[in-house]
C-alpha cells in the first residue's frame, strides 16, 4: 500500500468532487482533529416532501457519511480506503426549508479494522440539532477485508 | 404516489412489486457514485429510505391515507454498490395507529444478495 499524505478535508472538498457529494453541493465548514463539518445548502431538488418544502432524509444521510468518514481520515492521519458497516440517524425535528444544513461528524474510536463514530447536524444554532448519527466503519487496507468490498 | 424531487434527482422510477410494495429502481449514474468504483452510501440509504417510505404510503392509502414523519433510520452496509442499477424494495412489518414498523432491501443483479438493508421507524399522522 502506498502512503498518503497527511489529510486536509478543505483541499479534498476544494477540488470540487464530482459523484454524489459533488451533485448535493456539499462543501468544506470547519474541521479538527478528529472532526469535519460539512454544510448542505438548501436547495428545491432535495425536497423530500413537496407539502412543506422539507429536505429529503436522503442527502442529510449522504453527508454524515461523509464528515464521518472524514472525520476518521482526519484521526489517522491520512485517506485510506474503508466501508460503511452501518449508520444509525435519529430525526429529531424537520431540517427548516430555505436553510443551510451542517453536519458535523466526529470519530471517537479507532480499532485494528473498525472505526466508530457520531455526529449531529443543525440548521444554525448547534444547540437545536435537527438530526443524530452513530455507526460504524471497516478499514479495507487490513488484511482479508478486500472480500467484503 | 408522486416521488419528490429528490427522489428525481437520484433518477428513480418505480416498477412493479410482484405481490409486495413498488420497487425503486436507481439508474447508474455519476451521480450515485462515491470512491471510484463503488456507489456512495448516501445514495445507497436515500434509495432504500425513498423505498420505504413509497412502501409505507402504498399500505397508508388502503387504509385511508395519511401524512408520515421519519424517526430514524438504520442501515447496514452488507456489500459494495457497484457501477451498475440498483433496485430497492419495502415492507411494512408493523403499521400501527401511530407508529409504523418498515424495512427496505436493495440489490443489484441477485435480489437474494443484498448490497444493504435498512430499518425505519416513522410516526404516522392518519387522515381518518
Amino acid at each position: 500500500m502506498t502512503a498518503f499524505p497527511s489529510f486536509d478535508p478543505e483541499r479534498f472538498l476544494a477540488h470540487g468532487l464530482g459523484g454524489h457529494t459533488g451533485l448535493l453541493g456539499i462543501t468544506h465548514h470547519a474541521h479538527g482533529d478528529d472532526w469535519v463539518e460539512l454544510a448542505l445548502p438548501y436547495s428545491e431538488t432535495l425536497i423530500g416532501d413537496i407539502a412543506s418544502g422539507v429536505l429529503a432524509s436522503g442527502p442529510i444521510l449522504s453527508m454524515m457519511d461523509m464528515a464521518t468518514s472524514m472525520a476518521i481520515w482526519l484521526k489517522r492521519g491520512h485517506f485510506r480506503p474503508q466501508a460503511t458497516l452501518d449508520l444509525r440517524i435519529d430525526y429529531l425535528r424537520p431540517a427548516t426549508p430555505g436553510k443551510t444544513v451542517i453536519g458535523r461528524g466526529e470519530c471517537y474510536r479507532i480499532t485494528r479494522s473498525i472505526a466508530f463514530i457520531r455526529g449531529q447536524a443543525h440548521d444554525g444554532d448547534a444547540d437545536d440539532p435537527l438530526a443524530h448519527v452513530a455507526g460504524t466503519y471497516m478499514f479495507l487496507d487490513m488484511p482479508g477485508a478486500e472480500a467484503k468490498a | 404516489m408522486t416521488l419528490p424531487p429528490y427522489a428525481h434527482l437520484l433518477g428513480l422510477s418505480v416498477e412493479p412489486g410482484d405481490g409486495g410494495a413498488p420497487v425503486l429502481l436507481m439508474p447508474f449514474s455519476d451521480d450515485v457514485l462515491g470512491r471510484p468504483g463503488f456507489l456512495h452510501g448516501g445514495a445507497i440509504g436515500g434509495l432504500l429510505e425513498m423505498a420505504a417510505i413509497v412502501a409505507l404510503h402504498t399500505a397508508l392509502e388502503s387504509e385511508g391515507g395519511g401524512r408520515i414523519k421519519p424517526i430514524n433510520v438504520t442501515v447496514d452496509y452488507m456489500r459494495g454498490g457497484r457501477e451498475k442499477e440498483t433496485r430497492a424494495q419495502g415492507i411494512v412489518t408493523r403499521l400501527g395507529t401511530r407508529v409504523a414498523n418498515v424495512e427496505a432491501t436493495a440489490w443489484q443483479d441477485d435480489s437474494t444478495k443484498p448490497i444493504a438493508s435498512a430499518r425505519m421507524n416513522y410516526l404516522i399522522v392518519r387522515d381518518i
